[in-house]
């Protein structure tokens, strides 16, 4: 018997090692460089650190440096596929400081581009998280189709993607003769697209299988970690601020917020093809109906906000964007602090990839969305 | 045996849905003429840029060789990094008038973001958006430019 | 020396006569081998670097590109260029590595591609070997690459490669039972393991054509289990960069991972090729029963055409697997083997069994 008992617990010291791996800063999976600090055991992932700061830039500190229509180019670098969106929340809220009101043509406007910029953002996220599961090319699928919306931006704004378009007061152009009819067409050729998409990764039984029943991110936790945006949206959390305190034309169109309750990557994933669908449907309500008037309203040569504190939410691609200016009466802001939406949704990597294998953890990340510099500004 | 019934369904709507991912891709490989990517060294000759496209800072010159920058330093204020450093020169004017005159407009296309606010603030429309976006050099003293050309000066009739 | 494009055969039995009549037997039979090697060495370098680039200009048609058209003409001479910079390479050997076995590995997987090659008919004549038991030592000798993979993993002394080579070597053995038995249904439907007479026996209609649905089921089952077999398309996890490193070929630099890299695409090439002749027909020409005048306008093109046609056709179907799906996990992986690929092949086999006794075929 005391034989028996030996070799039991001799085997008992085969018993796998917790080990600690980096996925470093440079990944193969492009999403930034960020690095996550994994405590495996065997293929079980138990715990997951995420160290992030490695391209903080000071754009915060810079902004103390720089006027107020000058902060508006640092943060298109920021999240910079939100990035009209980021830009409109600075314009926004020296707006909402001055209390003026822009033209209603200005506000048409500015919402077009923020759903064309949500639509150029989700197609990237599709094509990236397709990349990701291994299915090469759904990234050239989705990068065809945001390059048209690129070339409309490029149109109208000069720049694709750093469009420093906005301004406070109104914006820094009007659009291009041509917008309207691009933007149409545009609209015309991604709806025969989109059906594509699900044809081809999400109605597949292996990219089911894979995310299925993975990440699951609780509604309680969801609002704990302060998850918003298509990722919060999919475990419950009502949080689009399009829809609690809209802004520019959004009082005026009529569009769902898109709910799912199944909390795993699948319900993450659909939440935001089907915000793809409610983006088109935003778009049509808006383009032929641009009320003339001008592009901007005559602004002081420099501006100067009143001494106070000043905050705008807006809604960008990844979830809940905040301005938040402490004004001492100069035209320098004496602070100004950014709420970046990705960063309180990396917290909650750790939840979700608990107990998954160390091949799910990719995956998950991915559905969430992250861009690094929006985490590190 | 319900179990082994849905089990056989399974497979049939798992291949189902594999055949037509494979349709959708099948679409464009048997089409590869309709590629969407352009042989980028090859077309310069035919490629246009959108007369928006933020390049680089430019000062157009007239036949004559003359610019409308007035040497104000507007643009040089409202630059949020100071790529733009405007040397002025003061003269007489035969009627005894002190003015002012541009004498370099010197530009650091490597610091600066394109972000358009030097354009947007000049008062005489001196400085534009070129389309020029081949700005890779050797020498990093290359990026550092005069914008106004050697031997030019002011047009009449810009105002102040 | 007669050419007949149509049939080998004559080629091969003039080269022998001329070697038999100026050199002694044992000479003759020598350079014979050498031939045959040197024949088969050079078809493998060049169909390797050929599919080489056949796999980036289909990847590039499916993602609406271009692929390699700057280095020669359309790209051509792309591969080759990889190979001179693999060449040039240095070899780095990590320390503790065992050098006997670390070098060994690639040479077995090389062997084991060769070995395989060998047992296929390209054309009537042009076939080196020629066993009663073909389709039993092609199985056989398709294993012996796995221990390839697992001596490259182990002897690497780094335990992300073992873990890789682990999950590598439990994929391939896994699938090497359902490549086994499908093979094992026309096996029972030929009523022949030997190649030469499978492809005879295809002389009225294709295989897949005569025994319908379980030789439909079989050569679908034989696709997915040949794409896992070789590592690749959705079957890729083992190598690819979701991982943490790269696999069981991590510690390979050089010219030794160009020998694994090369070794992927011949087992592509050798699946398509037991699918093309075991399912397809092998060399013959597509002729149905009847039609006799349709049959003669099939006949005009040679048959190493006909092969190398259906081989390319089954080796583009494989690439549509890779370019479209995305990859399954390494428990999913084997999920599917063992609770639906291997159900399937067994009912299967019955099935065709029964289509056998009751003659209830074509």
């Amino acid at each position: 018997m005391s034989e028996i008992k030996e070799v039991i617990v001799k085997t008992d010291r085969l018993a796998t090692d917790k080990y600690q791996v980096n996925m470093g800063p440079q990944h193969p999976s492009t999403h930034g460089v960020l690095r996550l600090l994994v405590t495996l055991e065997g293929e079980k992932v138990l715990n997951v650190q995420p160290h992030t700061g490695y391209i903080h830039s000071g754009i915060e500190k810079m902004c103390e440096a720089i006027t107020y229509p000058q902060i508006i180019h640092l943060t298109d670098r920021m999240d910079y596929l939100s990035a009209h969106m980021s830009n409109e929340a600075v314009a926004l809220c020296v707006e909402n400081a001055l209390q003026i009101e822009v033209p209603d043509r200005v506000k048409y406007i500015r919402t077009i581009m923020d759903e064309l910029t949500r639509l150029a953002s989700h197609q990237l996220w599709w094509c990236v998280y397709g990349m990701d599961l291994g299915a090469l090319t759904t990234f050239f699928y989705g990068l065809r189709d945001r390059e048209l919306i690129l070339d409309i931006f490029e149109e109208t704004c000069g720049a694709r993607m750093t469009v420093s378009y906005n301004t406070p007061g109104g914006l820094m152009f009007d659009i291009h003769p041509n917008f309207q009819k691009r933007v149409k067409d545009y609209i015309k050729y991604f709806k025969t697209k989109l059906p594509e998409y699900d044809q081809l990764l999400s109605g597949n039984v292996i990219m089911r299988e894979r995310t299925e029943g993975i990440g699951y991110l609780t509604l309680e936790e969801a609002i704990d970690f302060g998850v918003t945006g298509p990722s919060g949206r999919a475990s419950g959390f009502s949080n689009d601020v399009r829809k609690h305190q809209p802004y520019s034309a959004y009082p005026l169109v009529k569009f769902n917020e898109i709910l799912d309750h199944r909390c795993d990557s699948l319900a993450r994933y659909e939440v935001r093809i089907k915000e793809m669908w409610e983006s088109i449907s935003i778009i049509e309500q808006l383009i032929d109906n641009i009320p003339e008037g001008d592009y901007a309203l005559k602004m002081k040569g420099v501006l100067k906000l009143p001494e106070g504190e000043f905050y705008q939410r807006v809604e960008t691609a990844r979830g809940e964007f905040g301005v938040f200016i402490i004004s001492d009466g100069k035209k320098n802001p004496y602070r100004l602090k950014f709420r970046s939406p990705g960063f309180s949704n990396l917290f909650a990597l750790n939840n979700m990839a608990k107990g998954h294998k160390i091949a799910d953890l990719v995956a998950i990340m991915s559905t969430l969305d992250l861009i690094i510099p929006d985490i590190d500004r | 045996m319900k179990s082994f019934i849905e089990y056989i369904v399974s497979i049939f709507k798992g291949v189902w849905t594999l055949l037509i991912g494979m349709k959708v891709t099948g679409k464009y490989v048997f089409t590869p003429w309709k590629h969407v990517t352009h042989s980028y060294p090859e077309n310069r000759d035919t490629l246009v840029m959108f007369e928006r496209f933020r390049g680089e800072v430019i000062m157009p010159h007239d036949a004559n060789n003359e610019h409308k920058c007035t040497g104000c330093g507007i643009c040089e204020l409202n630059c949020p990094n100071g790529s733009i450093e405007i040397i002025s020169k003061s003269i007489v004017t035969p009627e005894g008038k002190k003015k002012r005159l541009i004498d370099q407009h010197i530009y650091h296309l490597g610091m600066c973001t394109l972000c358009n606010l030097c354009v947007k603030a000049c008062p005489t429309g001196a400085i534009v958006m070129g389309q020029n976006f081949e700005h890779a050099v050797w020498d990093r003293a290359k990026l550092t430019k005069v914008l106004n050309q050697p031997g030019s000066k002011i047009s009449e009739g810009v105002k102040e | 020396m007669a050419f007949n494009i149509y049939d080998f055969t004559t080629l091969t039995h003039d080269i022998h006569v001329g070697l038999a009549e100026s050199f002694s037997p044992v000479l003759a039979t020598t350079i014979e081998w050498v031939i045959v090697g040197v024949v088969y060495l050079l078809f493998v370098a060049l169909f390797g670097l050929f599919l080489v680039y056949a796999e980036r200009k289909v990847c590039a048609a499916f993602q609406q590109r271009l692929g390699p058209t700057r280095v020669g003409p359309w790209g051509l001479l792309q591969t080759i260029a990889d190979f001179i910079k693999l060449l040039m390479k240095e070899l780095i050997m990590p320390r503790k590595a065992d050098w006997f076995l670390y070098n060994l590995a690639p040479f077995i997987v090389i062997i084991a591609s060769f070995l395989a090659i060998a047992v296929l008919p390209f054309a009537p004549g042009l076939q080196s070997l020629d066993f009663d038991i073909g389709v039993f030592y092609l199985t056989a000798v398709s294993s012996v690459g796995v221990i390839g993979i697992l001596l490259a993993g182990w002897s690497s002394n780094n335990k992300y490669s073992l873990i890789g080579a682990m999950r590598s070597g439990a994929q391939i053995l896994s699938y090497e039972l359902s490549v086994s038995l499908s093979l094992l249904t026309m096996v029972v439907f030929a009523g022949t393991m030997q190649f030469s007479a499978i492809v005879e026996g295809q002389r009225d209609a294709w295989f897949i054509f005569s025994g319908h649905i379980p030789a439909v089921i079989a050569f679908v089952v034989f696709l997915i289990a040949g794409t896992a077999e070789t590592n690749r398309g959705p079957f890729d996890l083992a190598e690819a960069e979701s991982e943490l490193v790269a696999g069981f070929h991590t510690e390979y630099s050089g010219i030794k991972f160009a020998m694994f890299f090369l070794a992927e695409y011949i087992n592509l090439f050798i699946v398509s090729a037991v699918a093309a002749t075991v399912f397809l027909g092998g060399w013959m020409p597509l002729h149905f029963g009847n039609f006799e005048s349709f049959n003669h306008v099939m006949d005009f093109i040679p048959p190493v055409m006909w092969f190398f046609m259906k081989v390319l056709g089954v080796i583009f179907v494989i690439m549509w697997f890779k370019w479209t799906f995305p990859r399954l996990r390494v428990d999913q992986i084997l999920t599917l083997e063992w609770k639906y690929l291997l159900p399937i092949n067994l009912v299967n086999i019955l099935l065709m069994a029964l289509v056998v006794l009751t003659k209830f075929h074509f």
